[in-house]
C-alpha cells in the first residue's frame, strides 16, 4: 500500500470526521444530556441548511448565515422543548416512546414543510473555499473540508468551556445527572433543560450550515444522518462533548480509510462494527460514565 | 300481478341501461406510483407533471373512447419496498384500467413479478434492464437506451477507445441500476481489451468521495465509468475538481443519474465541462423536433409554477410519450384489454413527441437513441445557457453526432 495515499486517506478521515462530530454535537446535548429521544436532530440540521442557502440567496456566506440563524434556531429549540414538555414528558412514564413518535412526527414535519416551500431538488451554496482546494505537494484538502474541520473544534471547545466553567453549563450537567437533586436545590429542571435544548438547537443551525457546505442538501437528506448522529453519540458516551469529537474522528477515519484501501462497499460496516465492538468493552462508550 | 311484474320488468331495465351509461361515463383510471420524495423525486416530480399534462391534452381532445382520463398517482418515497404494495392498491382498491411503472429501476424491479403474474400491460418509466429477466410480453419501456448494458456502456467505452485508453476504473453506487449497467460495462470493457484497475462499489448516501477519487487517481485509469444516483453525482463532480482523478484520465462519467437534472447542472456549472454522460434529450440539432419543441415550451411555463425542474429534457417529454403511446393503443383498438393493447404496441410503431417507437421482444427500443453528451464551455450558474446548443456536445451514436470527444482535461477548459 502506498504510504502517501494512506497518509491522505487519514488527513481525508480526519476533516470527514470532524464534520461527522459537528453535525452530531446538537444530539450530543439533547439525547445525551438530556435524555430526549431528539430523532429529530438530523432535520433540524436540514432546516439549518436550508436556511443557510435562503440567506445564501442574499449575498451572504453560509457560514455567517449559520451563525445569523443561531438565534433564531435556539428560540424555536425552546419553543419545541416547551411543547415537548408540556404534551409528553409531563404525562406519562413512557416518555421514550411517545418521545420517540412525537420527534418523528417533528421531522416528518419540518420535511414536509422544506419540501413545499423549497421542492425536492438538491440544492447547494457557492463560497469562495467550496470547490476549491489547498494543495500541498501531492496531497490535495478540500477547503470547505477544512472549514468544517475547523468549526468542529470551534464548537467543541466553546461547548466544552460552556458546559465546565459557566452556572447554566454546569446546571444542565447536574441536570444530566441527577433531576432530583437539582430541584431539591430549588432550580428548575425544566427551566435548564429546556434552555440546553435551545441550545442544542442553535448548534443544529451553524451545523446545517456546514452540512451543505460540505454537500448537496435536500430536504430528504436528514434521514440518511439519523444513524450516523446516533452512532456518533452513543459511541462518545453520552453527553461527552470531547467524546463526541473523538467518535467522530474514529468514524471518519475507518470510513476514509476503509473506502481508500479495503473497498467502498465495506465502509457503513467497519463504521458500525467498531460501535458494537466498543459497547461490548465499554457499555458506556468512550467517555461515559 | 302482471303490472308487478312490467314494473319490476322496466325497473330492471331501467337500472341496466342507466347502470351501463354510468359506466360508461366512469373516467379511465390510469395508475402510478412515483418518487415525489426521497433521492428520485426531482425527477419524479417532473415526470409526473408531464403526464399531468398529457391527462388535460387528451381531455382536451375529448378523452378515450368517449371517456375522461383521471390519474391516480402516489408517492413512492424512492423507495422500492413501497412500490408492490402501492401497485396492489392500484389494481384493488383504486381498480385502475392502465398502469404505468415507477420513475426508475429500482422501484420497477419489485412490481415485475406482480405484474407478470396478473397479466398486465406495463409502461416502463426509465427503468434499466428490468424486463431482462423477468421476460413480461406486456413490458414497454419509455427509455430510449435500449436492451442490455451494451447499448449504454458500449457507446461509452467506444469513445474512450477513440481517445486510446487502455485501462478502466469503475465506481458504482451499490444499488439495482448502478450495478446492472456496471455488470454490463465490465464485460464490454473485457471484450474491447481494457484493464480493468480500479473496480468499487460505494454504498448508497455516502458523504465524500475525496478518498475514492485518491485512490482512483493512484489506479492511473484512462477512463473512469460512474454509475451513480443524483444525491451522490454532484458530490463526486466536486470531488472530482478538487481532488483531481489524475492527468491519466481522458474520459470520465458515463452513468450519472442526475447531471441531467437543472438544479443539478445549474449549481455546478463549469465543474461539469469535460464530463461525458448519458442522455435522452439535449438541446442539440440532430434532436430537435417540432413536437418536443412545443412541449418543452408549454412545459417550461407550469414547471416554473410547480417548483419542478424547469428545464425539463430529461423524463418529461419521455413521460409525455407513455400517455402518447397509451393514447394511440387505445384509440386504434377501441379496447382497454391489455392483451390487446400490449399487441398493438409490440407490433406497430408509437408516434410520439420523442419520435417514433418500435420495441423489440422484451419490450425495450428496437433502435435506440440515448446518447452521451460532453460538457463543453459552461460558464457561471446561468441555466439559460443550457437552452442553447454547444453545452451538451453528442459525441455517440454517429447518427445523432455533433462533435468528436475531446480528453477530459481538454475539454474542461
Amino acid at each position: 500500500m502506498d504510504l502517501q495515499l494512506l497518509f491522505e486517506a487519514t488527513v481525508s478521515g480526519v476533516m470527514l470526521g470532524c464534520f461527522y462530530a459537528a453535525v452530531s454535537l446538537g444530539l450530543s446535548i439533547a439525547f445525551g444530556l438530556l435524555d430526549v429521544p431528539h430523532i429529530a436532530h438530523p432535520a433540524f440540521l436540514v432546516l439549518g441548511a436550508f436556511g443557510a442557502y435562503l440567506l445564501g440567496g442574499y449575498g451572504l456566506d453560509p457560514l455567517v448565515a449559520g451563525l445569523l440563524l443561531m438565534p433564531v434556531f435556539f428560540v424555536f429549540g425552546l419553543a419545541v422543548y416547551q411543547f415537548y414538555y408540556a404534551t409528553f414528558e409531563r404525562r406519562g412514564t413512557d416518555t421514550g416512546l411517545r418521545g420517540l413518535a412525537f420527534f418523528f412526527g417533528v421531522a416528518f414535519i419540518v420535511e414536509i414543510g422544506l419540501i413545499l416551500a423549497f421542492g425536492v431538488d438538491q440544492r447547494m451554496v457557492e463560497a469562495p473555499y467550496i470547490g476549491h482546494s489547498l494543495e500541498l505537494g501531492e496531497m490535495r484538502v478540500p477547503y470547505r473540508m477544512l472549514v468544517a474541520f475547523g468549526m468542529a473544534l470551534v464548537l467543541m471547545g466553546l461547548l466544552t468551556a460552556f458546559l465546565s466553567r459557566t452556572f447554566t453549563g454546569r446546571a444542565i450537567k447536574a441536570v444530566a445527572q441527577d433531576e432530583g437533586a437539582l430541584r431539591l436545590m430549588g432550580v428548575d429542571p425544566v427551566r435548564v433543560k429546556r434552555f440546553a435544548f435551545g441550545l442544542a438547537t442553535a448548534v443544529a443551525a451553524i451545523a446545517g450550515a456546514l452540512l451543505i457546505i460540505v454537500g448537496p442538501v435536500d430536504p430528504g437528506l436528514g434521514r440518511i444522518y439519523i444513524g450516523r448522529t446516533f452512532c456518533v453519540v452513543v459511541l462518545a458516551g453520552l453527553g461527552s462533548i470531547p467524546g463526541t469529537v473523538v467518535a467522530g474522528l474514529i468514524l471518519g477515519v475507518a470510513e476514509s480509510l476503509v473506502l481508500t484501501t479495503a473497498g467502498a462497499a465495506w465502509a457503513p460496516a467497519v463504521a458500525f462494527g467498531i460501535l458494537l465492538a466498543v459497547l461490548a468493552v465499554r457499555p458506556a462508550g468512550l467517555f461515559g460514565r | 300481478m302482471r303490472i308487478v311484474r312490467l314494473l319490476t320488468g322496466a325497473l330492471a331495465a331501467a337500472a341496466l341501461l342507466f347502470g351501463g351509461i354510468a359506466a360508461a361515463q366512469q373516467p379511465i383510471k390510469v395508475g402510478i406510483g412515483i418518487a415525489q420524495t426521497g433521492p428520485l423525486s426531482g425527477g419524479g416530480k417532473a415526470a409526473l407533471l408531464a403526464l399531468r399534462m398529457w391527462v388535460d391534452d387528451v381531455n382536451a381532445r375529448g378523452g378515450l373512447l368517449g371517456r375522461k382520463v383521471e390519474l391516480i398517482a402516489y408517492d413512492d418515497q424512492t423507495n422500492p419496498a413501497l412500490t408492490p404494495g402501492i401497485y396492489t392498491k392500484l389494481l384493488d382498491v383504486d381498480k385502475v384500467d392502465l398502469l404505468i411503472a415507477p420513475y426508475g429501476t429500482n422501484p420497477t424491479a419489485p412490481i415485475m413479478p406482480l405484474v407478470k403474474q396478473r397479466d398486465l400491460l406495463l409502461m416502463g418509466n426509465f427503468s434499466f434492464d428490468v424486463n431482462a429477466q423477468i421476460k413480461h410480453d406486456k413490458w414497454f419501456n419509455n427509455a430510449p437506451w435500449g436492451a442490455g448494458a451494451v447499448a449504454w456502456g458500449g457507446t461509452f467505452l467506444e469513445a474512450g477507445k477513440q481517445l486510446g485508453a487502455k485501462s478502466i476504473a469503475f465506481m458504482a453506487a451499490d444499488a439495482e441500476f448502478a450495478q446492472n449497467l456496471c455488470t454490463g460495462g465490465r464485460a464490454i470493457a473485457k471484450a474491447i481489451g481494457l484493464q480493468n484497475v480500479y473496480d468499487q462499489n460505494y454504498p448508497p448516501n455516502t458523504v465524500d468521495f475525496s478518498s475514492m477519487m485518491r485512490a482512483i487517481r493512484n489506479a492511473k485509469p484512462d477512463i473512469v465509468f460512474v454509475c451513480s444516483y443524483p444525491a451522490e453525482s454532484a458530490a463526486i463532480v466536486r470531488a472530482v475538481n478538487e481532488i483531481g482523478v489524475g492527468p491519466t484520465v481522458k474520459l470520465i462519467g458515463g452513468g450519472m443519474v442526475g447531471l441531467q437534472f437543472a438544479p443539478i447542472m445549474e449549481a455546478l456549472g463549469p465543474l461539469l465541462n469535460g464530463f461525458v454522460n448519458y442522455n435522452s434529450f439535449v438541446p442539440e440539432k440532430t434532436l430537435d423536433n417540432p413536437g418536443i419543441r412545443e412541449f418543452l415550451a408549454k412545459y417550461r411555463e407550469r414547471a416554473v409554477k410547480e417548483k419542478v425542474d424547469p428545464l425539463g429534457f430529461y423524463l418529461p417529454p419521455y413521460n409525455y410519450a407513455i400517455g402518447q403511446m397509451l393514447e394511440q393503443a387505445v384509440t386504434a383498438t377501441k379496447s382497454l384489454d391489455h392483451k390487446v393493447l400490449a399487441d398493438y404496441i409490440r407490433k406497430n410503431e408509437m408516434k410520439t413527441i420523442v419520435g417514433g417507437i418500435r420495441f423489440d421482444a422484451v419490450g425495450e427500443w428496437a433502435t435506440p437513441r440515448m446518447v452521451m453528451a460532453q460538457f463543453r464551455g459552461v460558464q457561471g450558474k446561468d441555466l439559460e445557457q443550457f437552452r442553447k446548443p454547444g453545452r451538451q456536445v453528442i459525441i455517440a451514436p454517429a447518427a445523432m453526432k455533433t462533435g468528436e470527444v475531446l480528453p477530459y482535461d481538454k475539454a474542461r477548459k
